[in-house]
């Protein structure tokens, strides 16, 4: 199936291409930079393969998967065309920018992560039920033992052991933290007033595993702990990871599914939202964006020296939220649900350089083409 | 064949180049050259204290630099407050420990090597110690996750913490969840890596005492072991004691095994056999993903300290080599 999409995709960009070479001095090459999150990067990686074969290797992304900080770093100080980052911009940095450069910075999502709480318990495989207070118990250090009433209560059908709890946590500052906190803060105010969400925080109890492998492999080495990876890791290491109860009362499986499902709300104009413990009724409460940062008035960065990079940035960035989606879940992300592709669309209408609206021209020309 | 009054040497010296200003310009450029090329490195070193303190500068000034040194809070969510006691508590423990333990093996090994193997086992043992030096610290932090860790949490943290539960409760809180990822197991693991270096540096100092010195030891009659204990060692007692500071400075910075191994606690009080963290460890941990510039900054004050720690350590290091060394023969 998907090799029929793709040879689609292919025959469909190839002949749009034909259609415009005439117009965009197609056969010139250029080279999109972009830094930021590592999150993303295998998503971004691949996008880029995709991306520069269907363009006949006419354009190519160079993408440094930094980490966050440094891709909003590099953002600021324009060395990039776009950032990446999986916390969004502060309104500190938004209104700085806003000064310097007299265009907002746009934080556009680009792909979700979800976060699953993973387990070793002897005995007991996927499936545990946890909701949001039990695990912030579990992370303050309050519940120690996994035959806690609290755990039992939830999962009635499982005896669970008289086995200690072993709290393990990411070291490294990372967006996955940034969603897993930021869950905990939402759904308990002890959590939010001692603890808060970030990259990294300041945890009561437990231990620090350094990136999603260290957390894996001090969760599999230790009987009775508990940690949290992104969904994709703990399918590709077999590891047991639970369900979590969401807002709305139901019992969520974790699922690429599930995850874009719980982003598919009402989103905020400029996207600058956590949305754990989403309202959605069927969404996984612990996922949050990715986003891609870039800014309003394209001209104004001075890593974009013309118009026409400008113009196949955008046309990369209409692909990757769109066709570009369907590398999502062979390698382990959830596709944008399309709340999020409706936000990013009004965004990129907005796009401008030197105050004509660039953005707008280019999905106009797009949409003509990819017959979608 | 030439000689010393052979006329073609003669010919060939009055053959150089012709003028004198070519000459005194060829020692001008190559003194130049290596003028600069010296220069460097000690701007290479102030440039790197002056941009470290430069970008932490922001968490120096707020917190002052001895309030920054004493804060035991480290919290880059909610009060935004950051101080370096715990991983200066840390790195300095952990890297004391592994010296500790690493020192006495090391001379042992080394000695064994330079007086008592036959030459073709002590090139054995020196090329083994030079491979444990050349494994990436990241494989041996792997490797301490998968194999060392589980091992040393069934076969010596697990006993000992039963022990303690069923005889002395009063230690437990000191000796901390045995896990497996803690204090000590990063300590053992900074020692095993540590060991090479001891090794070499206690070698170089053995090997540089003076046949003369052995050889009269002999003639009075003194057995292997009096040699070695009243001749050799305290004459290689500067170069020892250098070498193990060195060791030190080594520990101090070694950061990626001990990120992967300690279990990245910042806060304190850390416990022997529970999670703990060290400033390497907690810089190459949070730099990547720090996002505010203050939680930056604290970071790069931090450097700033393992800078001029490490600064120290290798003052030291050079004090302790000169001052215990042994001139003309006497001890100073």
């Amino acid at each position: 199936m998907s090799v029929i999409l793709l040879s689609f995709l292919v025959f469909s960009c190839g002949s749009r291409d034909d259609d415009t070479s005439g117009k965009h001095q197609n056969g010139q090459q250029v080279d999109l930079l972009g830094a930021g999150a590592t999150f993303p990067a295998p998503l971004i990686t691949a996008m880029a393969d995709e991306y520069r074969d269907l363009t006949n290797n006419r354009v190519t992304l160079n993408y440094q998967s930094i980490g966050s900080g440094g891709g909003i770093r590099q953002f600021i100080e324009q060395t990039v065309m776009f950032g990446m980052s999986e916390a969004f911009l502060s309104d500190e940095v938004m209104n700085n920018i806003q000064q310097s450069t007299g265009g907002r910075a746009f934080n556009m999502p680009i792909t979700l992560a979800d976060v699953v709480p993973t387990y070793n318990i002897p005995g007991i495989n996927s499936g545990l039920v946890f909701d949001g207070p039990l695990l912030a118990d579990i992370y303050f250090g309050d519940i120690t033992h996994w035959n806690d009433p609290k755990i039992a209560e939830l999962n009635p059908e499982i005896s669970l052991p008289n086995l200690l709890i072993t709290v393990v946590h990411r070291s490294d500052g990372s967006g996955t933290t940034n969603v897993w906190t930021s869950y905990l803060s939402r759904v308990s105010d002890r959590w939010r007033e001692q603890v808060g969400y970030a990259t990294s925080v300041n945890w009561p109890a437990g231990i620090g595993g350094n990136g999603n492998e260290g957390v894996a492999g001090a969760v599999q080495n230790t009987i009775g702990a508990i940690g949290y990876n992104s969904l994709a890791y703990a399918f590709l290491n077999n590891m047991s990871y639970g369900s979590v109860v969401n807002a709305a009362g139901n019992v969520i499986r974790p699922s690429f599914a599930a995850t874009s499902e719980a982003a598919n709300i009402d989103l905020p104009e400029d996207t600058r939202i956590l949305f754990t413990n989403t309202p959605a009724e069927y969404g996984y409460p612990i996922a949050g964006f990715a986003w891609m940062l870039i800014y309003e008035n394209l001209n104004a960065n001075n890593a974009i020296s013309n118009r026409r990079i400008a113009e196949e940035l955008i046309r990369f960035l209409i692909w990757s939220i769109t066709d570009g989606q369907t590398l999502s879940e062979s390698l382990g992300f959830a596709r944008l649900p399309q709340a999020a592709v409706n936000r990013n669309m009004d965004m990129i209408r907005q796009l401008k350089w030197d105050g004509e609206l660039i953005g707008q021209q280019v999905l106009a020309e797009t949409s003509i083409g990819v017959s979608n | 064949m030439k000689t010393e009054n052979d006329p073609n040497l003669t010919r060939d010296l009055l053959r150089r180049p012709p003028t004198a200003i070519y000459r005194w310009l060829g020692d001008r450029i190559f003194s130049i050259l290596v003028v600069v090329l010296g220069m460097t490195i000690i701007f290479l070193a102030l440039g790197m204290a002056l941009v470290l303190y430069g970008e932490g500068a922001q968490a120096l000034q707020l917190f002052g630099f001895f309030g920054f040194t004493r804060g035991t809070t480290w919290d880059p969510a909610v009060q935004l407050v950051f101080g370096a006691l715990p991983f200066l508590f840390g790195t300095l423990t952990t890297s004391f420990s592994a010296l500790l333990i690493a020192l006495f093996p090391a001379i042992g090994v080394a000695i064994f090597s330079a007086e008592y193997a036959p030459r073709w086992l002590a090139a054995i043992i020196d090329n083994l110690v030079q491979l444990i030096a050349a494994i990436p610290s990241v494989v041996i932090g792997i490797w301490g996750i998968f194999v060392l860790a589980p091992w040393l949490r069934d076969s010596l943290y697990l006993p000992v913490f039963y022990w303690a539960e069923a005889s002395s409760p009063w230690l437990l809180p000191i000796l901390g969840n045995p896990m497996g990822y803690g204090m000590a197991t990063a300590t053992i693991v900074l020692s095993l890596m540590i060991v090479p270096y001891t090794t070499a540096l206690t070698k170089e100092a053995i090997r540089s005492v003076p046949v003369a010195q052995r050889e009269a030891s002999h003639a009075l009659g003194a057995t292997r072991w009096e040699v070695i204990r009243m001749a050799v060692l305290p004459y290689a007692r500067g170069g020892i004691l250098g070498g193990a500071v060195l060791s030190l400075g080594r520990a101090l910075g070694e950061t990626m095994a001990v990120a992967m191994l300690i279990g990245n606690k910042n806060t304190l009080p850390f416990s022997i056999f529970g999670a703990g963290a060290t400033m390497p460890s907690v810089i190459v941990n949070e730099f990547r993903e720090a996002v505010g510039n203050l939680h930056l900054s604290s970071l790069m004050a931090i450097g700033f300290i393992l800078f001029i720690i490490a600064l120290i350590v290798n003052m030291l290091a050079a004090y302790i080599t000169r001052k215990f060394s042994i001139r003309g023969g006497q001890l100073v």
